[in-house]
């Protein structure tokens, strides 16, 4: 995929350009963890949540980036993600997740074959609108953020045969994060329009439900240490193929900054049923660099 | 006796090692912060030689910090000592009057930016671990100081 590596060096030498007019560059200064993590859509957040947080170590006054690269083991499938995010100036980001979802031997009861692979590609922007979740420590104001995710399956065929109207979809949402440094917690609310079937995987829309459907997700995490953040999450999503219901989702997380510029996140993560396979729980693996 | 050397020293209106500055009206409302009810904030930083330890361990960590050092240079290191172990003192409930200027005041001209606040909240972090200051006080101490960054960033 060298076209989306393009696109993020060639916005790296935009907002490069940028900022002369904008005073002294900065080599980081954001406060370990506090641009979250990577999500599996390659938003800056939790696992499984969008948060408000922009991706990168920079502030205000430069433009940081970020790659991640996510390994889920389920009990019947593997999700593999990896990507990168550029943040400019603590307001926007840009970022870019590739997904490939095996069906490994479960691909042989769904009549795919075995080890048969859907993939995504995922273009997301986010825009930071309001309040800083670290500092506004006085308010109750969360950093506000809207944001969208353009995503592409390669499975156009199989998606339709399985009920789903387009390989093809963008999800629209705004994310609310919170640093509540007094009681060391951070707490994130989102709530997404979206048609995805398995954020996009299996398609959007369906042969149950076609159109744009309100959904929430959830983090709230305890700082434990400057370097490590426990916590939980939880994504409702949408039900839209006849074939196979689809659940929401849960985790429990652990997110520890090795260094000021690695972060691993380990989690348990259940993600129900997927394809009509009940009870898909395993292994989060997530290893990310920010700068 | 020591009258006349309360005196002397109301006279000279600038406590010993340090620079004048301009007139300003001392209130604790320029700590930027209220301060914690009940002392267990104060204990857990292991009071007035504890915050003492922290603020100068801050300043030590922050003149030698490539990162932050030359804001450092040429300012008045004995009255910016003196006036933040006032400053957490008084947040920390400590019983301490504050008595240096307000903190946009303080840090006028100066030309902070979000990154050298950043700089000085993780020597302020070394410096409460190495007085061995629990993470939970640490975060306390830190959401009272960190809305002082609207008045402390000048761009």
């Amino acid at each position: 995929m060298l076209f989306p590596r393009l696109l993020a060096a060639s916005f790296c030498l935009f907002f490069a350009a940028a900022p002369a007019v904008a005073g002294e560059w900065r080599d980081g200064g954001k406060l370990l963890l506090t641009g979250g993590v990577t999500s599996i859509e390659g938003a800056a957040g939790g696992g499984l949540a969008s948060w408000a947080f922009i991706a990168g170590n920079e502030t205000d006054a430069g433009v940081g980036a970020s790659a991640h690269v996510t390994q889920v083991q389920l009990d019947d499938f593997g999700l593999t993600t990896f990507g990168a995010a550029v943040g400019a100036f603590d307001r926007v980001e840009l970022s870019y997740a590739r997904q490939r979802f095996d069906t490994r031997a479960a691909g042989t009861a769904l009549g795919l074959g075995r080890g048969y692979a859907f993939s995504q590609d995922v273009y997301g922007a986010k825009l930071r609108l309001a309040g800083d979740a670290v500092y506004d420590q006085d308010r109750l104001l969360p950093q506000i953020a809207i944001g969208v995710q353009h995503k592409r399956a390669n499975r156009g065929a199989v998606i339709r045969a399985l009920g789903g109207r387009s390989a093809h979809g963008t999800d629209f949402y705004v994310a609310a994060t919170k640093v509540l440094l007094a009681r060391s917690l951070v707490v994130d609310a989102t709530l997404r329009l979206t048609k995805a079937n398995q954020v996009g995987l299996l398609g959007f829309g369906g042969d149950r439900h076609g159109g744009y459907r309100a959904q929430v997700e959830g983090s709230a995490g305890m700082l434990l240490t400057r370097r490590l953040l426990v916590g939980g999450e939880y994504r409702s999503r949408p039900n839209n193929l006849r074939f196979a219901r689809e659940d929401d989702a849960f985790d429990l997380f652990a997110a520890y900054a090795v260094t000021r510029n690695v972060a691993v996140t380990v989690a348990y993560a259940d993600l129900g049923s997927i394809a009509t396979l009940k009870g898909q729980r395993g292994l989060y693996l997530s290893l990310q660099t920010s700068f | 006796m020591a009258l006349l050397i309360l005196i002397a020293a109301a006279a000279l209106a600038v406590p010993l090692g340090e620079e004048p500055v301009h007139p300003y009206v001392a209130s604790n409302a320029n700590a930027g912060a209220t301060p914690f009810a009940g002392d267990t904030l104060w204990r857990a930083f292991h009071t007035r030689a504890g915050v003492d330890r922290i603020v100068d361990g801050m300043v030590d960590r922050s003149v030698a910090d490539p990162r932050i050092g030359d804001i450092f240079r040429n300012q008045d290191l004995v009255r910016l000592r003196r006036t933040l172990k006032e400053q957490f003192c008084y947040i920390l409930g400590g019983g301490c009057d504050y008595t240096g200027r307000t903190m946009k005041a303080a840090h006028k001209d100066l030309g902070l930016q979000t990154a050298d606040l950043g700089a000085l909240i993780e020597n302020l972090q070394a410096a409460m671990r190495a007085e061995g200051v629990p993470f939970t006080a640490q975060n306390r101490l830190l959401a009272k100081l960190a809305p002082m960054k609207r008045e402390a960033i000048e761009r």
